[in-house]
């Protein structure tokens, strides 16, 4: 990587830091740390989805994953919440690893992949309602203990960093993986499998290693969640609410791309907020924006939001160098 | 070399490839032709591994790979192209080419260099940073070709090259198979292009039917009764014969 990689995300980071100083609202603060937590679960599902083109429609499966693991450690073992944090990450790396292994190693692609992420989230869900380990319909209630070591604090901003600085460390990671050879052959198998073998990819292996990066990436995104509301119960954890708010963010902000998820996340949560600022009384107003948005950047922005400004920027481009070719014409 | 030792194919009820057998020696460029449905894209897809034979085995190096994944059999050292082009429509023609310099190359400086090298031979190195998708006909056969050879290969197989390119572009791409021969690649390559396969095979083999039919020199060949039969149908030969007495 280079300066060049490096410097829009320290920048973007920096700035971004610097927000707490300035906004003191809480509404404001829960919504800036809700959305980045969101974000980042974005993240881990655009590693799979947006590079290696292996779309999960069950990333609910990892989050709930990262949640419960958390939650459960500090409620019957009594783990600390930060040593919680690295076994949640770990075990949906793991989760995620068995089920890119089983429905890989079966050729399973496209519809019928995301179909069978679906289905896990989903037995996922039902398992963690009736199971009274997880604590059944009930939930599960994190202790309150404010306290740096429990992974609570008392002012929001502090954890508004700490996400933050979560979502900036994937940003990096994000971007090592598209200046690397593990990047490289993520990319090609997305654009065409058989292809990508016959130049010596291994295709089962570097699809395993995407969804175990990606399982542990969203499984963080839901152990900060729980950390931060401190209740889950399976409609939170494993609900297809979290799956599809997973997927949306990266293909409205730009599928594949480094910061796509972020912009994505940043952008329907920001204009779902303004629509229930506006109509809040009309329930479900800001659901009506994200359909609104999706179908909006399925048919005008192939690419994302990032890939519209990138195109834009192109066709100025492309006018000011007709510009300067008849401003040069004229001259003569 | 290569060994392909009594291989078969069955697809259901068709043959699609009855008990074929080949030798490449190293170095040289060898032909496989035959007429349409002879089956030689099956025969290549199992010397690449990307279909398992119903019989028979697969020799590389004296090893035998008939059961190896097709990546394993790159890193072997078999390269291969498509005879429907398979670019990586969404990326440059350099990040194509990169992806297949990454086997033997770890470092993104390095892949990208080896990319721009293997360019430049096969006549690319203009379109390097166009998207694969928006090349011409010509430009995606160099492109196919092109990351076959990032890979490093010792053997290369390429499959229909040629097809769809006009007089003027087949003569260009002549001398860079020629370049890659002469740097000790062995090739083999699946032609309907007669007059390049006179012009730069050494020795061809012919496939009708799944079946192995002839074997020789490519002049040699052309002129063996059985083959004529398998292009032009039962009965051509001795017709072609006895037309010439007449001519003659």
């Amino acid at each position: 990587m280079t300066a060049r990689d490096l410097i829009p995300i320290v920048v973007l980071a920096v700035l971004a830091a610097l927000l707490p100083l300035v906004v003191t609202s809480s509404p404001v603060m829960n919504f800036l740390v809700f959305t980045l937590i969101v974000a980042l679960g974005a993240q881990g599902w655009n590693i799979l989805g947006g590079f290696g083109g292996q779309f999960s429609f069950g990333h609910a499966a990892f989050f709930g994953t990262g949640a419960y693991v958390t939650a459960i450690l500090q409620l019957r073992y009594g783990v600390n919440a930060w040593a919680g944090l690295l076994v949640a990450m770990a075990a949906g790396a793991a989760v995620a690893w068995t089920i890119g292994f089983l429905s890989f190693r079966s050729g399973l692609r496209g519809s019928y992949f995301a179909l069978v992420t679906l289905a896990f989230a989903e037995v996922f869900r039902i398992l963690a309602n009736a199971a009274s380990f997880t604590g059944g319909a009930a939930g599960l209630l994190i202790k309150l203990d404010v306290h740096p070591a429990n992974l609570q604090f008392a002012d929001r901003a502090v954890f508004y960093w700490l996400v933050l600085a979560f979502v900036t460390g994937v940003l990096l990671l994000t971007r090592w993986i598209q200046r690397s050879r593990f990047g490289a052959q993520l990319v090609a198998v997305r654009e065409n499998e058989d292809a990508a073998k016959a130049l010596g990819v291994d295709s089962l292996k570097v699809k395993l290693r995407a969804i175990a990066l990606s399982g542990a990436v969203t499984a963080l995104s839901g152990c900060l969640y729980a950390q931060y509301f401190l209740y889950i119960d399976a409609h939170i954890a494993y609900g297809s609410w979290i799956s599809v708010e997973l997927l949306l963010a990266p293909i409205i902000g730009g599928v594949g791309t480094v910061f796509g998820p972020v912009v994505g996340a940043l952008t329907l949560h920001g204009l779902g907020e303004l629509a229930k600022q506006f109509a809040g009384r009309i329930p479900g107003i800001d659901l009506i924006v994200f359909g609104s948005v999706l179908v909006l950047a399925v048919a005008f922005a192939r690419g994302g939001i990032l890939g519209l400004l990138e195109r834009l920027r192109d066709r100025g481009r492309g006018m000011m160098t007709r510009g300067a070719k008849e401003v040069s014409h004229a001259g003569r | 070399m290569l060994a392909v030792e009594s291989v078969s194919k069955r697809f259901g009820g068709l043959m699609a490839v009855d008990n074929a057998s080949l030798v490449l020696e190293p170095g040289g460029i060898i032909g496989l032709i035959g007429p349409n449905g002879a089956g030689k894209t099956t025969l290549f897809s199992m010397i690449s591994g990307f279909v398992a034979p119903s019989d028979g085995r697969i020799l590389f190096e004296g090893t035998d790979i008939t059961g190896e994944e097709p990546h394993r059999r790159a890193e072997r050292g078999i390269g291969r192209t498509f005879q429907i082009v398979q670019p990586f429509a969404g990326l440059t023609v350099c990040e194509n080419i990169a992806v297949g310099a990454y086997l033997r190359h770890a470092k993104r400086a390095d892949a990208i260099g080896k990319a721009r090298d293997v360019a430049r031979r096969v006549g690319l190195a203009a379109e390097l940073d166009r998207p694969a998708g928006g090349l011409t006909v010509a430009g995606r056969k160099r492109l196919e070709l092109a990351r076959a050879l990032a890979t490093e290969p010792k053997l290369l197989l390429l499959d229909e090259v040629l097809a769809g390119l006009n007089p003027s572009e087949i003569r260009d791409i002549i001398p860079v198979i020629r370049g890659i021969r002469d740097e000790g690649v062995t090739i083999l390559m699946i032609e309907h292009v007669m007059q390049a396969v006179m012009n730069l095979c050494e020795r061809v083999y012919v496939l009708a039917q799944g079946r192995m039919i002839a074997e020789g020199k490519p002049a040699a060949v052309c002129a063996d009764p059985r083959v004529i039969e398998a292009y032009l149908g039962h009965g051509a030969a001795a017709r072609l014969a006895a037309e010439g007495a007449a001519h003659g």
